[in-house]
């Protein structure tokens, strides 16, 4: 609270980036954690909330006649641009903004002090929901090839590696910490993926200790005892995902990559991926574009281009193709490593899971896989998403990448996934915005000390708890494109700008009507008639019985009694409301026909109308209805004027 | 070719690329002539639709979905102040436009014949879309002959009058750029100066047309067939083709001309210089975004017939050859698949307020190109009943409204709504077509088994919700 040096500003405007006219006059009140503005002339006085947390940047720019603009950038691609008019209190909001969304401890973090009213045993259980160790017995392990091994117990030979790791049978503790020593950060060869049917395995390290010449024996038994599990296989891959001139200037730092003759039977292979710094910027680029006013087309997709973004997702989709390839085509095992083995490895090596392994693209299946490649493996979620305020040299979008490429794969196979594209953003968002514990830390060990389990909340359970919102109506296991190793195309045009992350914010960009909405209300609707269908089939059964008693007893003038023939009829929705009278049909057809979908989109659709309608603001051609506006200068919010 | 043996590569108008390889020199060398001659008639009549005979249905009586006649009767709102002239009748007054055509009923026939000579090709202003909700209309011609020495036309100006009668103003959407505007004088032509057409206010939305358009394709074709994977290569090809930024002008200025209508409340008049391209272009466009009734598959289709078809795009002129082309042909231009991309960008917005699908889309671009049915040959309606098109051959349209065909062709989320639909025109908002220029690529096949899937989906929830 101490960092609040205004607690309420008045009469703040709120502009809209797209169309400036759409702009809301408000108060903008700061608390300890979000910042809140709300409406003050709207009947609905809404609000908007922006949790400090999420403030990625505040920028505080020259005073004007309407005030002094205030620009808060988000990290979930929200821009908020505020006109305060008292540049004293600008100022102020600006310093306090400043701070706030830059803590300096972890314990000043918002997951510390979320604490939505669930009792204690629950949030305890929340942590029990996702766990890594059950997926290696998901995939048949330990078994005779691998084994569960506590050599990092307590975090000794490498202190950003996780307790539970799987190494070959064969590596022996002397072997895996000798090797240790041979790597970076001692993050010796682990698995990450195995492949019950072929027994080939992902496996995943850091960077060789190799210079220009130095070797490690115990090294070498390990990558041999890697290749040894995988009994069908001669060799294996050995993939720095790095491009080749990085890893060579690596050597002059006693680093590198592995020499092919100095292993047995292993295949080395560069793949290109650019490091960190290369793709924050290229991030940084590609947000530039996607947040100008108002583009020409020309403007956009050269501004796209030269980001270079599309190109780093494409080299990551590749990547984990190369080796998805690898294990389920050529029953082969892959070794995978950058520098230090958590950010383009473990990009790398989660894409090849969902690219191999159906699971991976279901619900649980994609939080386990966060949970283990990322999570577990010690990406430094802290210092990537900033989360303190630290070096902004180590800050990088990876886990966004990741993420990217999901979305990139779903959009090719709209059919495969049983998350949609809102699972994919809420996990970015909750990823950055601090509320859970989970990617709170670098690594499991810090976690430990945090004492997160025992302090903060866990979002899988949360994301579990909401799951109807993610999932995808268009989901089908058993669909022959679903099953399987996924071959995506990585031809460029199948690489798009992802609109729905990036401009999340600018409602007026994105489709109007969701297919995906009507979908799921046709699927719900579609299974509980289903389910009526059945429990009045069961009925009728019952009632046929009873019937054929009483009609037995005294009533004839009823009809005789046929259920077979009299099946169809029965089935009408007519039946789920009243009795079998024969008479009641049109009315209750019409009640019932009310509960219908076509009906609740119908509503939805005019709802949403409202906001078709008042999307008509951006469009208004108040300025190039003036004579010669097509090279009006201020043609104001003309978005039709464009081009 | 090698030895005795050879190669054809055929590239299809429907963007398809066969390769056969046949045995025999001479053999080889004559198919390629047969096909090279076989896909280049010059005569109509010689045409495919001339001889094709469908086994399940006879010529039909009455050619087409409507005939403007039957339009404006339907039309009752129109009849207090606009009338239906025949003054057309042997399209001597304008050779492009159909026999009858709609009007200010204040206009005479005689006026009209003057007004004509005064615009080019004869192509005066004439109503193409009257908004209930306002009584505003919307107006299509070609630009007038003002020339050089500033000629001026009373009877034109007349016309235009009593287009916007009742109204304080009316909007002019010329789609050149004033400068071009300015320069149409050299050629004789020209455009509604000021003081000549006081109560019209001009706008200026430059759209390329023509050999520009034809070659815009071309390039995004060739960038669609490059195989080097590399990305910013891909990226700066789909730029440099401009195709995409010629769907977002489209769009922004049917958009324009909408809000002018509708929310503006004021009538427009569209014209570019022809007005057989972009006029028609954006007057259907702003139609849909508008008028729910043009929304459903039937609607959809009339809309073409009377816009396009009746309209006189001349179809033979301009989808003659498509993108794979060799020969620069003066008059080819990819103006109706520019409409039916823009139309899938709506599609692609408003997924349920269309009553049709994208495989719709797709049909009509093939068949525009290269067809069984008379609908897409010749330039006009004057040139379809000299070659008895309409009395020899099968219509399209019909045939795609049967009842076996029209669930193929419908849009399984079809939600009418009564509101307009404003696309949105940022660069992010508007995608590639894949399932037009990646139509033979497996991903446009994995986004055809969706819109089965989805089809699938609502009909089994039709089926329980009837039962």
């Amino acid at each position: 609270m101490e960092h609040i040096r205004l607690p309420k500003v008045e009469n703040v405007k709120l502009l809209d980036r797209v169309s400036p006219r759409r702009s809301r006059v408000g108060t903008l009140y700061l608390t300890a954690t979000h910042s809140i503005f709300v409406e003050s002339l709207a009947p609905q006085r809404r609000e908007t909330w922006v949790l400090h947390s999420l403030v990625c940047c505040v920028e505080k720019q020259a005073s004007t006649e309407s005030g002094c603009p205030l620009l808060i950038h988000c990290k979930n691609f929200q821009v908020l641009h505020f006109s305060v008019p008292q540049e004293s209190d600008c100022l102020d909001v600006f310093l306090s903004l400043q701070r706030l969304s830059q803590p300096e401890k972890y314990e000043e973090l918002y997951c510390f002090s979320y604490k939505p009213n669930v009792p204690e045993a629950q949030r305890r259980q929340e942590w029990a929901f996702v766990d890594a160790r059950a997926d290696y017995r998901r995939m048949g392990l330990p078994n005779s090839q691998w084994k569960l091994s506590s050599v990092n117990r307590h975090y000794k030979v490498s202190d950003t590696y996780p307790a539970d790791l799987l190494v070959p049978y064969s590596a022996t503790p002397p072997v895996i910490v000798g090797s240790s020593k041979f790597r970076s950060r001692g993050r010796f060869p682990a698995l990450s993926y195995y492949c019950k049917d072929n027994h080939a395995a992902i496996c995943r390290s850091s960077q060789p200790l190799s210079g220009f010449s130095a070797r490690c024996l115990e090294d070498e038994q390990m990558l041999e005892a890697v290749l040894r599990s995988n009994p069908h296989s001669d060799f294996m891959y050995v993939v720095d995902t790095r491009p080749k001139l990085n890893a060579i200037a690596n050597r002059a730092a006693g680093k590198g990559y592995e020499n092919e003759d100095n292993y047995s039977d292993i295949k080395f292979q560069f793949l290109g991926i650019e490091n960190i710094h290369v793709m924050r910027n290229s991030q940084q680029k590609m947000l530039e574009v996607s947040e100008l006013r108002s583009p020409s087309m020309s403007d956009f997709l050269e501004g796209l281009e030269s980001s270079g973004w599309l190109k780093h997702i494409k080299a990551v989709l590749d990547a984990g193709i190369f080796i998805a390839k690898a294990i389920a085509e050529e029953g082969v095992s892959v070794l995978v490593h950058c520098s230090d083995g958590w950010d383009r490895t473990a990009q790398v090596c989660s894409v090849a899971s969902v690219l191999l392994d159906p699971f991976y693209r279901t619900l649980r299946g994609l939080m386990v896989l966060i949970e283990k490649d990322w999570i577990s493996f010690g990406h430094k979620f802290s210092h990537r998403c900033s989360h303190l305020d630290g070096d902004p040299k180590e800050v990088s979008p990876i886990i966004d990448q990741f993420l990217e490429c999901l979305w990139q794969l779903m959009e090719q196979f709209p059919c495969a996934f049983q998350y949609n594209e809102k699972f994919l953003i809420t996990v970015h968002n909750h990823v950055y915005s601090c509320q859970y514990g989970n990617f709170i830390g670098n690594c499991q060990r810090e976690r430990i000390e945090l004492q997160v389990h025992e302090k903060t909340h866990s979002l899988w359970s949360f994301l579990w708890t909401n799951r109807a919102d993610y999932i995808n109506p268009l989901y089908r296991p058993d669909h022959s494109q679903t099953q399987g190793l996924l071959r995506p195309s990585t031809a460029p045009y199948c690489f798009k700008f992802w609109r729905g992350l990036y401009n999340r914010f600018d409602q007026g960009m994105h489709p109007r009507q969701s297919v995906e909405d009507y979908l799921r209300a046709i699927q719900e609707e579609t299974q509980q008639l289903e389910e009526q269908l059945a429990s009045h089939k069961q009925k009728i059964t019952e009632m046929a019985r009873e019937q054929s008693w009483s009609t037995a007893s005294s009533d004839k003038s009823l009809p005789p009694w046929d259920p077979g023939n009299n099946l169809a009829l029965a089935n009408t929705p007519q039946d789920y409301t009243s009795s079998f009278l024969p008479s009641s049909t049109p009315k209750d057809l019409d009640s019932s026909t009310a509960i219908l979908p076509p009906h609740d989109s119908s509503l939805k659709a005019e709802t949403s109308g409202s906001d078709q309608e008042s999307g008509i603001a951006d469009l208004s051609c108040r300025s190039p209805l003036s004579e010669e506006s097509a090279r009006d200068p201020d043609s104001d919010e003309a978005v039709y004027s464009a081009a | 070719m090698s030895g005795s043996s050879g190669t054809i590569t055929i590239k299809c108008k429907d963007m398809r690329v066969i390769q056969f390889d046949i045995p025999g020199m001479e053999q080889c060398l004559n198919i390629a002539h047969s096909i090279e001659i076989l896909s280049c008639l010059d005569n109509v009549c010689k045409m495919y639709p001339f001889f094709y005979k469908p086994t399940d249905s006879n010529l039909p009586k009455q050619w087409g979905l409507s005939t403007p006649e039957t339009h404006y009767s339907k039309m009752k709102d129109l009849h207090k102040k606009w009338r239906l002239s025949s003054v057309n009748r042997d399209y001597s007054v304008c050779p492009s436009y159909p026999p009858a055509v709609i009007v200010p009923s204040s206009i005479g026939d005689d006026v009209l014949i003057k007004a004509a000579k005064f615009r080019q090709g004869g192509r005066f202003p004439v109503l193409c879309y009257y908004h209930r909700k306002n009584g505003m209309v919307i107006v299509r011609s070609s630009q007038p002959l003002t020339g050089a020495n500033r000629k001026r036309c009373s009877e034109d100006e007349l016309l235009l009058q009593a287009v916007i009668e009742g109204s304080d103003k009316g909007y002019i959407i010329d789609m050149r750029s004033s400068q071009q505007a300015q320069q149409a004088w050299m050629t004789g032509g020209g455009f509604e100066s000021k003081s000549c057409y006081e109560r019209w206010k001009r706008l200026h939305r430059h759209m390329e047309r023509g050999k520009v358009l034809q070659e815009s394709l071309i390039k995004l074709v060739e960038a669609c067939s490059d195989e080097s994977h590399n990305m910013d290569r891909w990226l700066s090809k789909l730029e440099n083709s401009k195709w995409l930024s010629h769907v977002q002008t489209a769009l922004s200025t049917a958009g324009l001309l909408a809000e002018c209508v509708e929310r503006d409340g004021h009538s427009a008049l569209v014209h570019g210089y022809e007005g057989t391209d972009c006029s028609l272009l954006i007057s259907t466009l702003a139609q849909l975004i508008v008028d729910p009734s043009c929304r459903s598959l039937e609607g959809f289709l009339a809309l073409l017939e009377r816009e396009w078809l009746q309209g006189g795009h001349p179809f033979q002129q301009r989808c003659a050859h498509s993108a794979f082309s060799h020969a620069r042909l003066q008059q080819e231009s990819p103006v109706f698949l520019l409409l039916l991309d823009s139309v899938w960008q709506l599609w692609r917005q408003f997924p349920l307020a269309l009553g049709f699908s994208e495989v719709l889309l797709l049909r009509l671009a093939t068949e525009a190109y290269a067809s069984d049915y008379g609908t897409f040959l010749c330039n006009n309606d004057q040139e379809r009943c000299a070659a008895g098109v309409k009395d020899r051959t099968h219509c399209l349209f019909q045939s795609l409204l049967k009842p076996t065909e029209r669930d193929y062709y419908s849009n399984p989320l079809y939600e009418p709504t009564e509101l307009a639909i404003w696309p949105s025109v940022h660069p992010q908002s508007l995608q590639l077509w894949k399932g037009f220029f990646l139509r033979w690529t497996e991903q446009a096949r994995l986004l055809e088994e969706v819109q089965e899937e989805i089809r699938n989906m609502v009909i089994k929830w039709g089926k329980l919700a009837l039962s």
